[in-house]
């Protein structure tokens, strides 16, 4: 794999049938040509751009938090901060809701963590079914550029696992880029909080996992 | 989007015991920096930042006839734009509410004061007077742009050259200053908002501090001599509260002045 | 390389005629935006920061096929001699319309139905060729917002002073009144050549229209490299060890 270098749009990146143009890049003639600013990657001949901002994608399976907007009479319109809100259905609750007290299970203005069952351009749907999704009842919530979730999970959740251990934080962290941070302490929340930021700044260097390590114990001095 | 309930909770829950969450004291503002004459074409000009709010102010002056009610005296009109380019909750069009009560709150802080010597301002009783115009801008919103603004508008003031008249033509020559600066007053009337939430009351809130603010208090005011006041948010506020307002308000006048002071 | 030789003509501070004033530019200056940028020729300072792709207000101006570019260009009301009463005018609202027809070609914004994706510019200091300044910085601010766009564009304007032609008008040419006048034209290109802008108020032969377009396309690849280099450099990759 080349090192990664920084890219603008319409950047030439490399140059070459061989190589195939990948996520945010297209072919151009001979040249394999960036669409977004971002850093090149290049690895087994594929050819993609990793961009470090721009809105989140909907995709199929991904855990994401939202707000509760509004209360139909099926189920719950929910923001993720994209275009499109996404929808909640009452069949996607995983118990019996009386259509009179649906604001008991979600109301207007309440964060929920929900997976994404159903990603299009005419709609996104959400399901609440399964372990560790429904309303957040307290805690605190960090929004992030969603194109650095990747690096705050780590690989195989190793930087995620890392932050959780330092600070004795439940975090789960939305792939659009919303993060809820539980401790037992408000002081170990705005520690977790502190370190995603620091890794959200840092999301390009290498060995930032090290970075981590020593930015928690200089931290808790 | 707004700050979410969630984090709103923390924030009073962690305010009950006496901290916010970037560790500062409930009576400290973030840091601030202030850049003078930022803007060439402008009499005067200031960017104050105050953490991540950012806001210019530039003075320009110009000669009319005056009010008829003021016939000796120059005349002052603030004007603020809480840009779109500062906030995604600020949308183009005609100024809002948001907008307008920060012009006319900084507007009565100075023209209360008597801060500007209007008198000294008239080139010609009933005939021609010169107008200051104050213009304020949002290029970042993060909390507590009403004293931002305060303090830029007071620093832009300070930096104003008046430009030279021709009296023969009538014409005011920009671009030319006269070295002549405003005639200001040796008192500097600093606008400061304190914020309730719950039982606590904090200065120079952040903007999620800022939403989940219950009611503010603003006054212009020097060393403890108040010339302007406004309640805003529509939550009350106790007679004893109010107190508290007013005695947190000296001290924090007196810190902030501290901070500001070499550029005043 | 033009035809317009280097005559020696002295410019009022001092430029040689193919000569840009300091350019400034910077990413990341307003920490709200999802994209920001600064720009300066010389005195004339731009802003403009990038808020998109998100939901369109009003509904009924949602386009279900693609993305809309909405471009607003306004000046701050100290920003030249004389104050410019705040609000909208007919000619911001000419500059901001022909600024997003200098953006949207390059714009690959068909994946973002319903959405709509706003750039606003404010020029904080005018010395001329604010509109230009405008585009370079939004170019950058879109860029660093992460849309998808095919290239940058970089922009600058042409002016023609009597008969001398000259890169990037400063204030004091603008008003040029010797001889024939000025003639201001500022111009937009892609890196690869193409017009996305150009508009022209003076008087100027055809031949010497087509000088000024040539003059403007080796200012843009020069305006082009600092856009590149502001966008690379406010990234800082650690090497590998």
């Amino acid at each position: 794999m080349t090192n990664r270098t920084v890219v603008i749009p319409g950047e030439v990146i490399v140059t070459g049938e061989k190589f195939l143009p990948g996520e945010n890049t297209e072919r151009k003639g001979k040249d394999v040509v960036a669409m977004r600013y971002g850093l090149s990657e290049e690895s087994n001949g594929l050819v993609k751009v990793i961009p470090l901002s721009g809105v989140y994608q909907p995709r199929k399976g991904n855990v994401v938090i939202g707000k509760v907007e509004n209360i139909t009479f099926s189920g719950w319109v929910v923001d993720i901060d994209v275009t499109e809100n996404a929808f909640l259905s009452l069949s996607e609750v995983p118990r019996y809701v009386n259509k009179n007290s649906m604001s008991e299970v979600l109301d207007m203005g309440d964060m929920v963590i929900a997976k994404i069952t159903e990603a299009n351009k005419k709609s996104i749907d959400l399901t609440i079914k399964g372990r560790g999704f429904g309303k957040i009842e307290e805690g605190m919530i960090v929004k992030i550029n969603s194109n650095k979730v990747p690096r705050v999970i780590g690989k195989e959740g190793s930087m995620i696992n890392l932050i959780k251990e330092e600070t004795k934080c439940e975090i789960t962290v939305g792939q659009n880029g919303f993060v809820w941070i539980f401790g037992e302490k408000i002081e170990n929340e705005l520690l977790a909080k502190k370190a995603i930021i620091f890794i959200t700044e840092k999301s390009y260097i290498d060995g930032l996992t090290d970075e981590v390590k020593k930015w928690f114990e200089k931290e808790k001095k | 989007m707004i700050t979410s309930n969630i984090t709103g909770n923390r924030i009073k829950e962690y305010l009950k015991l006496g901290k916010r969450f970037d560790g500062r004291n409930l009576d400290d503002f973030r840091e601030i920096s202030i850049e003078k004459g930022i803007s060439k074409n402008a009499e005067g000009s200031a960017r104050v930042k105050i953490g991540e709010t950012d806001v210019i102010v530039g003075v320009k002056m110009d000669v009319s006839e005056p009010y008829p009610d003021s016939l000796d005296k120059g005349n002052l009109m603030v004007t603020s734009e809480l840009l779109p380019l500062s906030s995604d909750r600020f949308e183009a069009g005609p100024p809002k509410i948001e907008s307008i009560e920060l012009a006319r709150v900084i507007d009565r802080c100075i023209r209360e004061s008597k801060f500007i010597e209007l008198e000294k301002l008239c080139i010609e009783k009933g005939e021609k007077v010169w107008t200051v115009f104050i213009d304020i801008y949002s290029i970042n919103a993060d909390g507590n742009l009403l004293d931002a603004a305060g303090i830029g508008a007071l620093v832009a003031l300070k930096d104003a050259k008046i430009p030279k008249y021709d009296k023969k033509e009538g014409k005011v020559l920009y671009g030319e200053h006269s070295n002549e600066r405003i005639p200001l007053k040796k008192e500097n009337p600093l606008t400061i908002t304190i914020h309730k939430i719950g039982e606590s009351l904090i200065v120079d809130p952040t903007r999620e501090e800022e939403d989940v603010s219950e009611t503010r208090i603003t006054i212009g005011s020097h060393k403890g001599v108040i010339s302007s006041m406004q309640k805003g948010n529509s939550k009350e506020i106790s007679e004893e509260d109010m107190h508290r307002v007013l005695e947190m308000m000296e001290d924090v006048w007196k810190k902030l002045f501290l901070k500001i002071e070499k550029f005043l | 390389m033009t035809k317009e030789k280097d005559t020696g003509f002295k410019r009022t501070d001092g430029r040689k005629f193919n000569q840009i004033r300091e350019m400034k530019a910077k990413v990341g200056v307003v920490p709200n935006a999802d994209g920001s940028a600064l720009f300066s020729f010389g005195d004339t300072v731009a802003i403009a920061a990038v808020y998109g792709p998100k939901k369109m207000h009003p509904q009924h101006m949602q386009n279900p096929e693609k993305g809309t570019l909405r471009y607003t260009y306004n000046m701050l009301s100290f920003s030249v001699t004389e104050r410019i009463k705040p609000g909208p005018s007919r000619r911001s609202q000419e500059i901001s319309k022909i600024s997003e027809w200098a953006i949207e070609p390059v714009l690959m914004i068909d994946n973002f139905p319903n959405a709509v994706i706003d750039v606003h510019v404010n020029i904080l200091q005018a010395n001329a060729s604010t509109r230009c300044a405008g585009i370079n910085a939004a170019a950058l601010a879109l860029a660093h917002a992460g849309i998808p766009m095919k290239n940058i564009v970089s922009s600058v304007s042409i002016g023609k002073l009597d008969k001398q032609l000259v890169v990037d008008v400063s204030k004091h040419e603008e008003d040029w009144e010797e001889g024939e006048g000025a003639t201001d034209i500022p111009i937009t290109f892609t890196p690869n050549g193409d017009i996305t802008h150009i508009q022209l108020d003076g008087k100027i032969e055809t031949k010497q229209l087509k000088e000024a377009i040539k003059l403007a396309r080796e200012a843009c690849k020069e305006i082009y490299e600092l856009q590149k280099k502001t966008l690379k450099e406010s990234i800082k990759i650690n090497e590998k060890k």
